[in-house]
């Protein structure tokens, strides 16, 4: 069988960063792959290597070739090969769309006939927390989204998957295949990628690939949302900051705590 | 119905109606009064006219009842709301950005091929629909313009306030044939899951820890602070993901609803999943390196500095 497990590379920020127009200035970011997608990855892996039959782990990206370090992690960590889709069309856009992403996905899973289809629930960077979804809509695979623990082996036609509701509630559901399910953090414990691993990914395959040869064209990806300002909340916050060093705001914290009668003398 | 209303789908789970059924409507009336038009609110399955009779608020036009199945299934859900916008043919489609909105808001608005904008903190209507989104966590704000007269909006919990009150809406049953719809994913049941040794929901003080903590072998020193204060300890998200902590110490959307006289926040960024979790507790306090972090945002007390200076100096006050 084989597993797409959807991958993105993500920007962390910097606790004080600088807005450049319409993203954040580059000096304050730092990249890596996208925490949700490392616990698909991790799914997707723990399912190949408990199979009897052969199970070939495929991960897909729209990025950039920076991106290509990110994504040979995923393949470190044993995902099989990976596709990446880029294109200047994409690069020029101020954000991308659901729709947009959705498209692209669209023709990847056409070409690679996956029988599981694994993303994260959300991006850490733009959040639209949608694309799996709607990629099982657009490409007709059932889904689950928030899924937080999968009791599934390669070849069943069933998974038996948890949803992470709110307030502590899990609801249980059974999910026929094809499928596309969303990964939340804390389903698995993400490996770390061996020297070994690390090694192997040197040899594993990337492949590029553009718009064109997707048989898509530049309106594909040109969506109906727009990115017109981005800027810093305005602090809401009206605490009562303390300052000096450890000792001195401990004091003060320590008397805040026994006004409030939580603590003893 | 015109061209200018406002479809918003409600969402209730095992019997109830969640909150964020009523803050859609606040939010679906704002939008429907920008627009010049009429509020719809629809709910779909359980017992849907007793429902009908809560949701019937005054902001609310007309309440559609789609009687079909008990629980939330996400093909019922997509199929009637699909059915129901091909009948009224709103301008926009208001959803919750719930962990149910995430299982069928998708697939909706590619089904009806429109433009579709999530997780909306706020929404302007000025001859076109502008959205305020956040991006990086809660770091930045971003301001989105969504082409088109027709568009699917799914909406923040906890960012409008809850309509209340008694309306005078039109109840209106919704004929939905569930005879085609899809039965390849089967809800089989809910757990409620977290229980054990503590019930963080009761403690007076708690102390709860974040990603700032770093290492799990340095969860001994918050133990020790609770040792010291008779604190009952918890956490963030992350920490119960790294299985640092059991899944009863959570505190968040999907943890526990906490509200304590103190909550001490240590290395807690102040997620807005978490803030869910605990923006009722009585006093907050907050320790953090980030002076940016949205936790002091809520804070009642804040301290800007390093946890691994300021608890051993808080610890040595109780000692």
């Amino acid at each position: 069988m084989k597993i797409l497990v959807t991958v993105k590379e993500v920007a962390a920020v910097e606790d004080e960063f600088e807005i450049d127009g319409l993203s954040i200035d580059e000096r304050y970011l730092e990249y890596d792959l996208n925490e949700w997608d490392d616990y698909a990855v991790e799914a997707a892996v723990q399912i190949a290597e408990a199979a009897d039959e052969d199970v070939e782990v495929v991960a897909a990206t729209i990025g950039p070739e920076r991106s290509e370090e990110t994504i040979r992690m995923a393949l470190a960590k044993g995902a099989d090969r990976a596709v990446r889709v880029w294109d200047d069309a994409i690069a020029e856009q101020t954000l991308l769309d659901v729709d947009a992403k959705v498209s692209v996905f669209e023709q990847v899973v056409a070409e690679e006939e996956p029988d599981l289809v694994l993303t994260g629930v959300q991006a850490a960077d733009d959040a639209f927390g949608a694309t799996g979804v709607a990629l099982a809509n657009r490409v007709g695979y059932q889904w689950a989204a928030v899924v937080n623990d999968l009791d599934y082996a390669a070849g069943d036609d069933v998974a038996t998957v948890r949803r992470e509701l709110e307030g502590g509630i899990e609801e249980i559901t059974e999910v026929d295949l094809p499928a596309v399910l969303s990964i939340q953090t804390g389903i698995n414990e993400p490996r770390y990628a061996s020297l070994r691993g690390i090694r192997q990914a040197q040899q594993k395959e990337i492949a590029p690939h553009d718009l064109s040869d997707l048989g898509l064209d530049a309106e594909t990806v040109d969506g109906a949302l727009e990115l017109v300002d981005m800027y810093e909340p305005e602090s809401e916050s009206d605490a009562t900051i303390f300052e000096g060093g450890a000792e001195e705001t401990a004091a003060e914290l320590a008397t805040v705590l026994r006004e409030k009668g939580v603590v003893g003398e | 119905m015109s061209e200018n209303d406002v479809l918003f789908v409600a969402e209730h789970r095992r019997g109830g109606l969640r909150d964020v059924s009523y803050e859609g409507i606040s939010a679906g009336r704002e939008l429907a009064d920008a627009l010049g038009g009429e509020l719809h609110v629809a709910v779909i399955s359980g017992p849907v006219e007793e429902f009908a009779a809560s949701l019937d608020t005054p902001p609310v036009d007309v309440v559609h009842t789609v009687d079909a199945g008990e629980e939330f299934d996400h093909d019922t859900y997509a199929a009637a709301t699909e059915a129901l916008h091909a009948e009224l043919e709103p301008a926009a489609l208001l959803l919750p950005n719930s962990v149910n909105g995430l299982d069928y808001a998708p697939a909706v608005a590619d089904s009806l091929g429109l433009p579709y904008a999530t997780d909306a903190v706020d929404i302007a209507y000025d001859d076109g629909l502008v959205v305020t989104r956040e991006m990086y966590g809660s770091k930045v704000e971003t301001t989105v313009e969504v082409a088109g007269d027709q568009f699917v909006v799914s909406i923040r919990s906890g960012e409008w306030p809850a309509a209340d009150g008694a309306g005078d809406a039109q109840i209106t049953p919704f004929e939905f044939d569930e005879s085609g719809v899809d039965d390849g994913a089967r809800v089989q049941g809910f757990e409620e899951v977290g229980g054990g040794d503590v019930d963080i929901g009761e403690a007076e003080f708690l102390v709860s820890i974040g990603r700032g903590i770093e290492e799990e072998e340095n969860l001994d020193l918050i133990r020790d602070l609770c040792d010291a204060t008779g604190a009952t300890l918890s956490a963030s998200r992350p920490i119960v993901d790294n299985d640092w902590l059991p899944k009863n110490r959570q505190v968040g959307q999907s943890g526990k609803q906490v509200t304590p006289k103190v909550y001490l926040a240590i290395g807690i960024s102040g997620a807005v999943q978490h803030v869910a979790g605990m923006k009722g507790s009585e006093t907050i306090i907050a320790v953090n390196t980030d002076p940016n972090a949205p936790i002091f945002d809520i804070a009642d007390y804040g301290i800007v500095g390093d946890l691994f200076d300021v608890v051993p100096a808080l610890i040595e006050e109780f000692n």
